[in-house]
């Protein structure tokens, strides 16, 4: 391989260490004795005693475990709504108000999150008085009402995944099953959910990681006791935040980083006995 | 057109009056908006049958297969097949099948399932699939690819599970769009060949949509040419390529000179045409359906021509001099373009009977003599 010039490569080194320097530095003083977040204690250091603290400071564990249920439900609903949207929007043909639902679908896009937040309120405090007087049912908002406001602006982010999958997908598959006999309903679960479900994977995960971070739509909309873990995070962190946040943020940087990394080992993997074996079926005619 | 020939009457069940059509297409319109993609078309079609449906990009044939397949209604007209009438009924309900240009295979499943998917759909008992399955394959000769799935296939191996897939439900009708395209020139040629075979081993009817007119020479027993979204002639291959009824067909169905005159005399058994791009007279010996002093047009295939160094005996009629303007050599003929006196290019092909060897040969801007029979021209008026 060609040697790249030095300027080439102090670039490269810039445009990492922009990157990941943050991150190291948090991996670094997860392991920093002192109580201090930015002030490294050089005597006692590296000690695990904020992964030890961390096991038994409740507030971060049920605000994390709240959190990733919000997060797989969000993911769940977003990943259905979207699918159905972005079908809707490609393969219906051109319905009438079919310009006015890609507008309505995109619009959580462009939306900043604090009026999305604000109007989610204001939607369950409306829905809350109308159930109370009506029919004298009461609800507290919590993680149903985290839940529905996320669902809202991330399966618009599912939609527009599945969309451009469905999009460059060749139609002329699912007018076979048809003509195969397959009725509609069918041909969407055994053709086109498989066809694709990559896009649908990828827009649950998109979900699950939006809605897991969101902090100011979950600001607006969650209840008494119902503490999603960025929220948790972000209270600590004005009150003098606690190194433990950083040992947990490291646990999670480890377990994203190894998610990543098996599944991109694992999708080469497939992409190149895929190709071989396409290049063996031509040989072998 | 390479049928076998086993009895003279069920081989052209469309020249018996007395025979009932299989597929009858009756006046069916398709408009988008204020386009008419297909206009006023009919068609009978007899139980067998290879009809193909030819005709350039844009010129209706593939929304016409639509609706036969139920992708798309007809803006008007009927589509009734064995008795029954096919507008209100949806594609998952049609006993007719058809095979995607693209092939249109399902990914995630292997070339068995693929096959069998269709025979799913009608809950029929596994053991029977499963049979139906396997003798498919074998007529395809796919038995040992069963376990692939499809990104693990050749073209021509995909396209044989392709055709295996709609056969195996046994349509009445099978819809072939452009079953050849995606295959290279010499896997065509075997794969049109075997595809006749499994037409006739299984007797269903098959209707092929093609641009390729030498696709639907080979696979036709009757081939309908399409333009601007009608039928413009329906005929057998060598119905359309010997007697075309338009200037559109002669061209677009092989190559052809098309010689622009005025009739000058027309009688019982046969007619002179004054050509005056060609410089010269076209005489036919067959009488022609137009009256003196109109305009038509001879029409005269390449390989009609005959190429002279020397003047015939007969000069004048279907005779005209010219020079050699190029000469594309093919290994099995060559192409000669005469600059005819008159003006007007002419290309004849001849074949390369002999091996041509340097000095024999008529070279560039040589004078030469073209001539044919009076029963080569055909006359067309439109």
């Amino acid at each position: 391989m060609k040697t790249r010039g030095w300027f080439s490569r102090v670039m490269l080194w810039l445009g990492l260490a922009f990157l990941y320097l943050p991150i190291v530095l948090l991996v670094v003083f997860s392991f920093n004795a002192s109580r201090l977040v930015t002030v490294w204690d050089a005597d006692d250091s590296p000690t695990l005693r904020w992964y030890r603290a961390l096991l038994t400071d409740h507030a971060v564990l049920d605000a994390a475990w709240l959190s990733i249920r919000v997060a797989a439900m969000t993911a769940t609903g977003a990943a259905i709504l979207g699918t159905l949207t972005g079908l809707a929007l490609v393969r219906f043909g051109p319905f009438r108000g079919r310009a006015f639902l890609r507008g309505l679908s995109t619009a959580p896009l462009v939306m900043p999150e604090v009026i999305t937040g604000l109007s989610m309120l204001l939607l369950f405090v409306s829905v809350e008085q109308v159930c109370r007087a009506a029919f004298g049912w009461q609800f507290d908002r919590g993680i149903v009402t985290i839940t529905l406001a996320h669902i809202t602006f991330t399966m618009t982010y599912v939609a527009v995944v599945v969309q451009s999958r469905l999009a460059s997908c060749d139609d002329s598959l699912e007018e076979a099953a048809l003509d195969l006999g397959a009725r509609p309903a069918k041909v969407f679960f055994r053709i086109t959910v498989p066809m694709i479900a990559p896009a649908i994977l990828s827009g649950w995960l998109l979900a699950f990681t939006l809605s897991w971070d969101d902090v100011v739509v979950s600001q607006f909309v969650s209840g008494p006791g119902a503490n999603t873990l960025p929220m948790v995070i972000f209270s600590k962190v004005r009150l003098g935040v606690n190194p433990s946040v950083n040992a947990f943020a490291t646990l999670m940087v480890l377990i994203v980083g190894t998610g990543v990394l098996v599944a991109a080992w694992w999708l080469k993997r497939v992409e190149k006995r895929r190709e071989r074996e396409m290049r063996m079926a031509e040989a072998g005619q | 057109m390479v049928r076998s020939r086993n009895d003279g009457n069920a081989l052209e069940p469309w020249s018996d009056p007395a025979a009932e059509p299989y597929v009858r297409i009756s006046g069916v319109t398709k408009r988008f908006g204020d386009f008419a993609a297909v206009n006023d078309v009919s068609l009978d079609i007899y139980k067998g049958e290879i009809f193909c449906l030819l005709g350039g990009s844009g010129c209706g044939k593939s929304t016409l297969l639509r609706m036969l397949a139920g992708f798309e209604t007809p803006s008007a007209g009927s589509v009734v097949l064995d008795a029954q009438d096919l507008a209100a009924i949806p594609p998952y309900q049609r006993p007719v099948n058809m095979m995607f240009q693209s092939y249109a295979l399902f990914p995630h499943m292997t070339v068995e399932k693929n096959i069998a998917f269709g025979l799913e759909q009608e809950h029929l008992p596994k053991a029977q699939i499963a049979e139906r399955v396997s003798q498919m394959l074998s007529i395809v000769r796919l038995t040992e690819y069963a376990k692939r799935r499809p990104h693990q296939l050749s073209g021509g191996q995909k396209q044989r599970v392709a055709l295996a897939r709609a056969l195996v439900k046994r349509p009445k009708l099978l819809l072939l769009d452009e079953p050849l395209g995606a295959l290279d020139r010499k896997l065509r040629e075997h794969t049109q060949f075997e595809l006749i075979n499994i037409q006739q081993q299984l007797g269903v009817t098959f209707i092929v949509v093609t641009h390729d007119q030498e696709e639907a020479m080979t696979l036709a027993s009757r081939i309908g040419v399409m333009n601007h979204g009608q039928i413009v002639q329906i005929g057998t291959p060598s119905q359309i390529y010997e007697a075309p009824n338009s200037k559109f067909v002669a061209d677009f169905i092989g190559s052809v000179n098309l010689f622009e005159g005025r009739l000058i005399e027309a009688q019982e058994g046969q007619a002179r045409i004054q050509c005056d791009e060609l410089g010269g007279v076209v005489h036919v010996d067959y009488a022609v359906d137009a009256s003196p002093g109109q305009s038509v047009c001879a029409a005269i295939r390449p390989e009609r021509i005959h190429l002279l160094r020397e003047p015939p005996e007969h000069t004048g009629e279907n005779c005209v001099r010219g020079v050699v303007r190029e000469i594309a050599y093919m290994g099995d003929m060559s192409i000669y373009l005469v600059q005819a006196d008159g003006g007007k290019v002419v290309r004849v092909t001849q074949p390369n009977i002999a091996r041509v060897t340097h000095g024999q040969r008529i070279e560039w801007d040589e004078q030469v003599y073209l001539t044919w029979r009076a029963g080569s021209p055909v006359v067309l008026t439109r």
